[in-house]
């Protein structure tokens, strides 16, 4: 187990989001109670919540305010475009980036780099392999039970930090469809950013009007919010070191104070806000249940 | 180089169908959750592969086996069994996703030809170079995520075969990339080798129709005499604001002949048929179509040039609609404007 605190890291933005908004948001981490902040695009090369020039800016800002920051990259790469944003973006980062498809880990050979959770890591063969690629860093599969990553983390590869998907709507699948520009007839060569529209994405309800899931252009995720905030000795005791918690547009302060509370209190007495989004709270995967069931 | 048809066969009739009607090649796959088609009663014990391969191999056929989910350290050891099997019985290749045992596999069988399935989710040649220059890999299964033109422009950037799928039931997530069935039933393609497994499925009569349920989600209501099909998640019928519709996809089967001469031309070494699941007469009749609708094409010389001019025959059309899922077809993301 690691000696070091367990710390509290905020995922990529994985919406559309305004640039304004955004900047306000990365503004308002500075002074929040967090250790990592991860940058940059992971679900689609069209958008552009920030530009360019504007990543450096933020990134100075949180490094500033003693954050660590990561740029994390394109989950699913097709266009040869794609390949060069990626390998840009890589280069640039200096310090660490997050690596979302195995183009990312062929690039960049050897420099060290955080394995994201769309790179498909289920045993400790693969953690082995990938860390000897320069991974100092696994950001654990969504669905993966929280029995096998103690178990990957027990014979964890020397010096490999864990983090787990903590907080926020479950990124499930990745399309070459965009679901949002389907949604409302668009073609997606024209889709007019409709996905910005949804800052939190566009809950899909089955016919019984349960929420289920959320339409995130060509990302598919839970309706419901995956919460592990109770569970957070658990996580603990499992050898997890960080937690990620993924940006939604309400509450995220409060979402940040109560896993800074759990982790101060041990999980023992914190209080978490009410879901924000349709769809409730869900935490099914760590008990290799149905990630969306939910035992609070 | 003629196309090679790469055919399913989830059971040794199936595997008889598939050589006996022109396939170039069969894959396989064993019992247990070391492979993507994990339903009961189907795929191959070791005799039985045994007696599979040495058929195949009687006619010319090359038989491939699947290995494609990616184990959990307490599955690691049913993976590595079922890799060395795979190099004792002599198949001509392995056809795998996870690393890991990709790495197993090169370094205790450097013989042994791999595949990366498609459940490994390489959608670009960075990813694809990254497991040839890790574990010498000779071809790679493409996602059902690219257009004709990015796969033309893919193959050109790699030395590894490419392998595409031309017929079948239709994933329209990137396979390997994809948690919606654990999210509803606790089993996913990459842990389990299933996808909307069959013991979460619930049907019910009800006032307002039939309903089908897959880990008690709701997942589409019929109307009296609409046809009802098979509760696959990504397939069903979903509320999103106002609209009532196959939010994600419809019911539907991918079938790529109408891109086949610019597939040839492109440089694509083989067409791949899904549907392991599928019975022996399946089986064989999408082998016999498929195979005369690659000789067709080739006899005519389209695919020789990008922009080869081939009609598919509409009696294959046909043929092939009458087999599919919800009996009508379509490109999927191989034509730009399904995506």
């Amino acid at each position: 187990m690691s000696a070091r605190p367990m710390r509290l890291a905020v995922g990529p933005i994985l919406y559309l989001w305004e640039r304004r908004a955004a900047l306000d948001f990365y503004a308002a981490l500075c002074d929040a109670p967090v250790d990592i902040v991860y940058l940059g695009e992971v679900v689609c090369s069209k958008r552009r919540v920030l530009q360019r020039e504007d990543w450096p800016a933020v990134a100075l800002e949180l490094e500033a305010a003693g954050k660590e920051v990561v740029y994390s990259t394109l989950a699913l790469i097709e266009a040869e475009s794609e390949l060069a944003t990626m390998a840009r973006i890589i280069d640039a980062a200096g310090g660490r980036f997050e690596a979302n498809d195995m183009a990312a880990v062929q690039y960049a050979a050897g420099r060290p780099f955080v394995a994201g959770p769309h790179l498909n890591i289920y045993n400790d063969a693969t953690l082995g392999l990938i860390a000897a690629q320069g991974a100092n860093r696994w950001v654990a599969p969504v669905e993966l039970p929280l029995a096998t990553v103690a178990a990957l983390a027990a014979r964890r590869p020397p010096g490999l930090e864990i983090e787990m998907f903590a907080y926020g709507r479950l990124p499930l699948a990745f399309s070459a469809r965009c679901f949002t520009a389907r949604a409302h007839d668009r073609p997606k060569d024209d889709c007019g950013f409709i996905c910005g529209d949804y800052p939190d994405g566009l809950t899909l309800y089955s016919r019984d009007n349960q929420p289920f899931l959320a339409l995130n252009g060509i990302q598919t995720q839970s309706a419901a919010v995956h919460n592990l905030q109770p569970q957070v000795a658990a996580l603990r005791e499992a050898g997890v070191d960080i937690l990620r918690l993924s940006p939604q547009s309400r509450d995220f302060p409060a979402v940040i104070a109560a896993f800074r509370a759990a982790l101060s209190a041990n999980g023992a007495t914190a209080a978490c806000p009410p879901a924000a989004l349709p769809g409730g709270y869900c935490d099914g995967y760590p008990r290799g249940a149905a990630g969306i069931d939910h035992a609070g | 180089m003629s196309l090679e048809l790469v055919c399913p066969a989830g059971t040794l009739p199936a595997l008889r169908a598939a050589v006996d009607h022109g396939a170039d090649a069969v894959y396989i796959g064993f019992r247990g959750a070391t492979n993507a088609r994990n339903f009961p009663g189907l795929n191959f014990g070791e005799a039985e592969a045994a007696e599979g391969i040495a058929y195949a191999h009687r006619r010319g056929v090359r038989v491939f086996v699947a290995l494609n989910v990616y184990p959990s350290p307490g599955t690691w050891s049913a993976a590595t069994d079922t890799i060395d099997c795979t190099a004792r019985l002599g198949a001509d290749a392995l056809i795998l996703a996870d690393p890991g045992l990709m790495q197993y596999a090169a370094r205790r069988h450097p013989g042994l030809r791999l595949h990366l399935s498609v459940q490994g989710s390489a959608t670009n040649w960075r990813a694809i170079e990254f497991y040839r220059r890790e574990f010498g890999i000779r071809r790679a299964v493409l996602p059902r995520v690219l257009s004709v033109t990015q796969v033309a422009r893919l193959v050109a950037r790699t030395s590894v075969e490419i392998e595409v799928f031309g017929f079948g039931s239709l994933c329209v997530m990137v396979e390997g990339r994809c948690a919606l069935s654990s999210f509803a039933t606790g089993q996913s393609p990459n842990t389990h080798g299933v996808c909307s497994p069959a013991h979460a499925v619930r049907w019910e009569e009800t006032p307002e129709g039939r309903q089908s349920r897959l880990g008690g989600i709701l997942i589409d209501r019929y109307a009296p005499g609409e046809p009802a099909g098979y509760p696959t998640l990504c397939k069903g019928r979903f509320r999103v604001e106002d609209k009532v519709f196959h939010a994600l996809e419809e019911p539907t089967s991918l079938n790529a002949l109408d891109v086949l001469p610019a597939l040839i031309a492109s440089g694509v070494v083989a067409v791949k048929v899904e549907g392991r699941q599928r019975s022996p007469a399946y089986v064989g009749q999408v082998t016999r179509l498929l195979r005369s609708a690659i000789d067709l094409c080739e006899a005519s010389g389209a695919g020789r040039t990008a922009g080869g001019d081939w009609t598919v025959p509409a009696e294959l059309v046909a043929a092939l609609d009458a087999l599919a899922e919800g009996r009508t077809h379509t490109l999927g993301a191989y034509h730009r404007p399904w995506q």
